[in-house]
C-alpha cells in the first residue's frame, strides 16, 4: 500500500525483454566476396546454435539502463562516507579529456615515436607520484589496490630471492584491509598476524618477537584503517630494517597525507597508491581502479616490465606536437630488464586511469594536494566533533585512539598534557582522515546493531559507512567524509545519526526493519549463499 | 581554497572552533610525528585553471597518432571496434560511473542487476555455466585461472601453448612463480598448437592446460581434440583452460561445447576503448564445479523481505574481505563499469548481431589475407584457418640459409606504410622476440576496415615492400 514508485516496478532483465527479430545493431554490408562459411572453417568449429543473448532495439536498451541506474545511489547524489574508499568527487573533466581521441582511441602497441604524449604524461604521472610518496621509482602498470599489492609483494620476494634468501612470513596487522593476507598466500609466503597496542598503532612487543631472519616483509597502512596515524612508524621501520624485511605501505589511506607526510620518509620500501581513491578516478560500481607503485633504490631492478624511460635529447626526430614545437625528449618502453619480475598484466596498465589522475594532480599542484588532504582531517575530526556534541559518541564511541575522557580517568596528568595538546597521547580523541566507531554500547543500550543504524541511514538518503570493518572493533562503523564534501553536509549526516538513535530509544523496530524508501527492502542473502542462482535462465 | 574543496576561512575557523584546536597544523602536529613530515611544499608544478588543464591535455594526446588518424590494422589483443553511442551514454551516467562496489543493495540494484545481466550473457557467450562479474584484463585471467587450478587439484605443473599471447605467457610466469607452480610451453606447428608435443608433455602432475583461440597468430586452434587429449592424459582433476576471444564466439564453438573448464579473456572489443591499453574487462566463466574456487565477485537473485526480486553479492566467503588469507583470489576493485560496456554492446549486437558481426570479419579477414598474400614478397607465416587476425611474412629475394626466403625488415617496411597513413599492422618479431617471427606482421580486421580500407592496405604494403626489397638488392 505504501510502496514507493521504484517499489512497484518489478526487477525485469534485459534477457527478459524484447522479442524474436528485433535488434539495435546494423551489420555493415558484406563488401568482399561472399564465400561460405563451411570452406572457412571445419563445421566441428562452427557454433551451431548463436549465444542467446537479448533481442531488443535501441530505445528499449536505453530506457532499461538508465532505469537500471535509477536504482541506483551514487556519489553525485548524495554523501558517500564509506571509510578506506575515499569517496571524493570526480571532476568532469577528467572525464573530457580522457575521451578525447589520441588518448582514447590510441592502440596499445601503436610505436613509442607515435605515442609520445601517452608516453610523457606517464613518465610525468611517475614523477608526481614518486614524488608524493617520497620514493625514487615508480612503476604504473597493476591495474588496482590489490594488483599493486600483489606486485609488492612479489617484488620483496624477488629481492629476497636475489640475495640468496628464501623468507616466508609477512607480517599484517589485524587492522589490514582483508587484501593484504589473500595477497600474501597468492604470492606463495605465508600470513603472520600482528596485534594492535591499545592507541590502534602495531604493537611493538609483538612485532619485535615476530621481527625474524625469516620474515619478508611487513605490510602496513599508516594513517591505519582504525584513521590512527601510527607514531611509532620510525621504530617500526628500524625493527623490520633490522631484520633484513621490506616495509610495505598499502596506500589505500594515502588521503590523509598528500604534501604532509610521506610513506619513504617514514621509511617504506614500496608503497601503492590507488588513483581510484586519493586520485579521483571514478570507482564505476566497482572499477576500473589503478594500482601503481612507488619503490626504494633497492627494489627498483625487479620492477614490472615495461618501464617508461626518457631518452634526453633525442626528441628531434619525432613528429612535432602542437603548435610545431619539437619536444627535447624521447620517451621509450623499455622492456629488457633482466632482474625484473615480470609482467604483471597486458600493455601498459590502465592509461585511461592515468590520464585522470594526471589531469586531478596538474589542477591541484602542490598546494592544492595538501589542501585536499587538510581539509580530508578537517572535515573527519569535525565530524566526530559533530556527533560529540550531538550526544551520538555516548553511544556509539570512537573505538581508537582512546577518548580523552578515557584517558583522564586512567591517568590524569597524561589526559592533562593530552588537553594541552602535548606528550604520547596528543593525538587522543582525534582522528586523520577517517575513524571507526564501535556500536557495542549502542547495541547494549538502544538493541540496534550497526546494521540497522546503516540500513536506516538508506531512507535519510545518505550511504552508510564502512560496516564490521576492521575486524577488531566491536560493530565498527568507519567514516571517511573526504575534503571534498561542505560544512552543511556533514551537518546534516551528523544529525540523521543523531535522530535515528533518538528514534531508536523509542522504537528499536524502525531501524531493525529498515529501510523502507529503497527500491527493494532488507534482501535474503543467506539464502542467496545457499542456493545460488548467479545467470539468467533464457530461453 | 582549491575548487573541488569547499571549506571557506570562516568554515575553518568555525569547523575547528567546534574541534577545539586552533588550527589545522595542530591537527598534525599532535597526531603525526615531526619526524616524518615534509618540511617542504612537494616538488610538484602549479595548479592550473581547468581551461589549461584541459588545453595541456589536448596536447598530449595531439603527440599520439591514435586509430582516428591512420587506418590502423593493429591488433594483437586490442581491436578498433565501433563503441556505440549508447555506451558512452550509459557509462556516463552519475549513478554507474560513480558508486563504489555495491555494498550496501538495497541502493545498489542497478549495479548488482547489470553485473547479474553480465554473467548471464558472458555464460551465454563461452556456454559455461558459471560467469563472475570481472576482472582486471585478458592476461591477469589466465594467471588467475592457473591459480584457481592449483587451488582445485593441487598440483604443480601449468601447460601453456605458445599460442598464447606473449604478454599472457609472461603474466602468467610471473604469477605462477609467485603461486609456485612452474610453467611448461608447448611449441605450435605450423601456426597452432603442436597436438603431439601438447599430448606428451601432459602427465598426472599438470595442473592446468591453456590455450588460446583463436590463438596470438590469428589460426583457429583444434579446440575439441586439444581438451580431449589434455583430459586423457592429465585425467578428471585436469583443468583445461581457454583464453578467447568473445567477439568470435557468434561464429566459433564455444569452449563450453569444446571440453573447457574455465574460459578467460579480455572483453575490450566488447564495446570498450583502446585507451592505450586499458581500462578494459577481463571475463571468467567456469564449469559449475569451481563456481566456489572463482575470483571475484558474483551477484546471485534473492528477494527482500516483501518478497520483490532482487540480487546481491553473493558467495562472498570466497573473497579477501571475508576469508582474509584464504581467499580464493585477493582482487578487490575489478572492472564493474568496464564490464557495463561490454553487457550493454552485447546487447546492442543482440543474437543476430553477433553472429553477423563474426561472419562478417571471418569474410573479410579471409579477403585480406588473400589480398596481402598475393604481393610480391608477402606470404602466409601459417597455413591455419584464421577468423579475424592473420599473420604474414615480409620476405626478400634472396634466401635464409634453411631453405626459405629471408625476412624483410618490418620496421622498414612499416614506415613506409606510416608515410602513406596506413599502420598495417603489428611487427611481430618486435613483440615475441621469437627467431621464427622474423619478418612476421600480424593483421587485424574490424567492422570499421572495409574493402577498400583492405585494398588501400595491399597498395601500401605491396609498394612497401617492393620499395624494401629494391633497397636490400641494391644494398647486397
Amino acid at each position: 500500500v505504501n510502496e514507493t514508485p521504484l517499489q512497484r516496478e518489478a526487477a525485469v532483465t534485459i534477457f527478459e525483454r524484447g522479442a524474436p527479430g528485433r535488434r539495435a545493431f546494423a551489420c555493415p554490408p558484406l563488401d568482399v566476396p561472399e564465400v561460405a562459411i563451411e570452406e572457412l572453417l571445419p563445421a566441428h568449429l562452427i557454433r551451431a546454435q548463436p549465444p542467446r543473448l537479448p533481442e531488443v532495439s535501441e530505445p528499449e536498451i536505453v530506457r532499461h539502463y538508465v532505469r537500471l541506474s535509477k536504482r541506483n545511489f551514487d556519489l553525485d547524489s548524495g554523501f558517500y562516507p564509506l571509510g578506506s574508499c575515499t569517496m571524493k568527487h570526480n571532476p568532469r573533466l577528467h572525464e573530457r579529456v580522457a575521451a578525447l581521441p589520441g588518448h582514447a582511441r590510441l592502440h596499445p602497441l601503436q610505436d613509442p615515436e607515435r605515442a609520445q604524449g601517452a608516453l610523457e604524461l606517464m613518465w610525468n604521472l611517475e614523477r608526481a607520484l614518486g614524488e608524493i610518496a617520497g620514493l625514487p621509482h615508480v612503476c604504473l602498470a597493476p591495474s588496482a589496490g590489490s594488483h599493486g599489492e600483489l606486485a609488492g609483494v612479489l617484488l620483496t620476494k624477488a629481492y629476497h630471492e636475489a640475495r640468496g634468501e628464501r623468507r616466508r612470513k609477512v607480517l599484517t596487522p589485524d587492522t589490514a584491509h582483508g587484501t593484504n593476507p589473500a595477497t600474501v598466500t597468492m604470492a606463495g609466503l605465508e600470513v603472520v598476524k600482528l596485534a594492535s597496542n591499545a592507541d590502534g598503532g602495531v604493537d611493538l612487543e609483538d612485532l619485535r618477537a615476530k621481527a625474524g631472519e625469516d620474515v619478508a616483509c611487513l605490510m602496513l597502512t599508516n594513517p591505519n584503517t582504525l584513521g590512527v596515524f601510527d607514531a611509532n612508524i620510525l621504530e617500526i621501520a628500524k625493527i623490520v630494517h633490522e631484520v633484513g624485511a621490506t616495509l610495505y605501505y598499502d596506500g589505500a589511506n594515502l588521503n590523509a597525507v598528500m604534501g604532509i607526510s610521506r610513506p619513504g620518509d617514514m621509511g617504506f620500501d614500496i608503497v601503492h597508491f590507488n588513483l581510484h581513491k586519493s586520485f579521483t578516478q571514478p570507482h564505476g560500481g566497482g572499477g576500473p581502479g589503478s594500482g601503481p607503485i612507488a619503490v626504494s633504490e633497492r627494489i627498483e631492478p625487479f620492477l614490472p616490465v615495461p618501464a617508461i624511460v626518457r631518452r634526453e635529447g633525442e626528441g628531434a626526430g619525432l613528429p612535432a606536437g602542437l603548435g610545431g614545437s619539437r619536444p627535447a625528449d624521447a620517451f621509450a618502453l623499455d622492456h629488457d630488464r633482466p632482474q625484473s619480475i615480470g609482467r604483471l598484466r597486458g600493455f601498459q596498465g590502465n592509461y585511461g586511469c592515468f590520464v585522470r589522475a594526471y589531469a586531478y594532480i596538474r589542477s591541484l599542484g602542490a598546494q592544492g594536494l595538501r589542501d585536499a588532504s587538510e581539509v580530508a582531517v578537517l572535515n573527519a575530526n569535525y565530524l566526530l566533533a559533530r556527533l560529540r556534541e550531538l550526544g551520538v559518541c555516548e553511544r556509539l564511541p570512537l573505538a581508537f585512539p582512546q577518548s580523552l575522557e578515557a584517558l583522564a580517568e586512567q591517568d590524569g596528568n597524561a589526559g592533562a598534557a593530552a588537553l594541552a595538546g602535548e606528550g604520547a597521547n596528543a593525538g587522543a580523541g582525534l582522528c586523520m582522515h577517517e575513524f571507526v566507531l564501535s556500536g557495542g554500547p549502542m547495541k547494549r543500550a538502544l538493541k540496534i546493531k550497526t546494521l540497522d543504524l546503516a540500513k536506516r541511514l538508506l531512507d535519510y538518503g545518505y550511504h552508510p559507512p564502512t560496516v564490521y570493518f576492521p575486524l577488531l572493533v566491536e560493530e565498527a562503523l568507519m567514516i571517511e567524509p573526504t575534503e571534498t564534501e561542505t560544512r552543511e553536509t556533514l551537518d546534516g549526516f551528523a544529525e540523521a545519526l543523531a535522530e535515528i538513535l533518538r528514534e531508536a530509544g523509542e522504537d528499536p523496530e524502525v531501524a531493525r526493519n529498515a529501510p523502507y524508501t529503497t527500491p527493494v527492502r532488507r534482501l535474503d542473502e543467506v539464502g542467496a549463499a545457499k542456493r545460488p542462482v548467479i545467470r539468467q535462465s533464457v530461453a | 581554497l582549491t575548487r573541488y574543496t569547499s571549506a571557506t576561512e570562516a568554515d575553518r575557523a568555525a569547523m575547528l572552533a567546534a574541534i577545539g584546536v586552533s588550527s589545522i597544523k595542530e591537527l598534525f602536529d599532535r597526531q603525526v610525528p615531526p619526524e616524518v613530515r615534509l618540511r617542504r611544499p612537494l616538488a610538484l608544478p602549479e595548479g592550473m585553471a581547468e581551461q589549461d588543464v584541459y588545453e595541456h591535455l589536448r596536447a598530449l594526446a595531439a603527440r599520439n597518432v591514435s586509430a582516428e588518424q591512420e587506418l590502423s590494422f593493429m591488433g594483437a589483443g586490442m581491436y578498433d571496434h565501433y563503441v556505440p553511442a549508447i555506451v558512452d551514454m550509459l557509462m556516463e551516467r552519475s549513478e554507474f560511473l560513480t558508486p563504489y562496489t555495491p555494498y550496501q543493495p538495497e541502493i545498489s540494484q542497478g549495479g548488482l542487476q547489470v553485473m547479474f545481466e553480465y554473467q548471464t550473457a558472458v555464460s551465454e557467450l563461452t556456454a559455461l555455466p558459471v560467469s563472475n562479474a570481472s576482472v582486471y584484463e585478458g592476461p591477469s585471467a589466465v594467471a588467475s585461472a592457473g591459480y584457481l587450478a592449483k587451488l582445485h587439484n593441487g598440483r604443480s605443473k601449468i601447460l601453456a601453448s605458445a599460442g598464447l599471447h606473449p604478454h599472457t605467457l609472461a603474466t602468467l610466469r610471473t604469477y605462477a612463480h609467485g603461486y609456485g607452480m612452474e610453467v611448461l610451453e608447448i611449441p605450435l606447428l605450423g601456426g597452432a598448437t603442436d597436438p603431439q608435443a601438447w599430448a606428451q608433455a601432459i602427465d598426472e602432475r599438470t595442473s592446468a592446460a591453456i590455450l588460446a583461440q583463436p590463438n596470438f597468430y590469428g589460426a583457429v586452434e583444434e579446440l575439441p581434440a586439444l581438451a580431449q587429449a589434455a583430459r586423457e592424459s592429465g585425467g578428471e582433476q585436469l583443468v583445461t583452460i581457454a583464453q578467447v576471444d568473445p567477439i568470435v564466439l557468434g561464429v566459433l564453438a564455444p569452449p563450453g561445447e569444446c571440453g573447457i573448464d574455465v574460459a578467460v579473456g579480455e572483453g575490450q572489443a566488447l564495446g570498450n576503448r583502446l585507451d592505450f591499453g586499458g581500462p578494459s574487462f577481463g571475463f571468467f566463466a567456469a564449469r559449475e564445479q569451481y563456481l566456489r574456487r572463482m575470483p571475484g565477485r558474483i551477484a546471485g537473485e534473492t528477494t527482500d523481505v516483501d518478497g520483490r526480486r532482487g540480487f546481491v553479492l553473493t558467495l562472498q566467503t570466497r573473497e579477501q574481505h571475508i576469508r582474509r588469507e584464504k581467499a580464493t583470489s585477493n582482487i578487490c576493485t575489478a572492472q564493474a563499469l568496464n564490464a557495463l560496456a561490454g553487457l550493454v554492446y552485447l546487447a546492442w549486437l543482440g543474437r543476430r548481431g553477433i553472429v553477423e558481426l563474426g561472419r562478417l570479419l571471418l569474410a573479410r579477414t579471409h579477403y585480406a589475407r588473400q589480398t596481402l598474400c598475393a604481393l610480391d614478397g608477402v606470404e602466409p607465416l601459417h597455413s591455419e584457418l584464421v577468423i579475424r587476425e592473420f599473420a604474414v611474412r615480409l620476405t626478400g629475394g634472396g634466401g635464409d640459409g634453411h631453405g626459405g626466403r629471408e625476412a624483410l625488415d618490418v620496421a622498414a617496411v612499416r614506415r613506409r606504410c606510416l608515410e602513406q597513413g596506413v599502420n598495417p599492422g603489428v611487427d611481430l618479431h618486435a613483440l615475441t622476440g621469437r627467431e621464427q617471427d622474423r619478418g612476421g606482421l600480424l593483421v587485424a580486421i574490424t567492422e570499421r576496415r572495409t574493402r577498400a580500407d583492405i585494398d588501400r592496405l595491399a597498395e601500401a604494403l605491396g609498394a612497401a615492400v617492393a620499395a624494401e626489397r629494391g633497397r636490400a638488392t641494391v644494398a647486397a
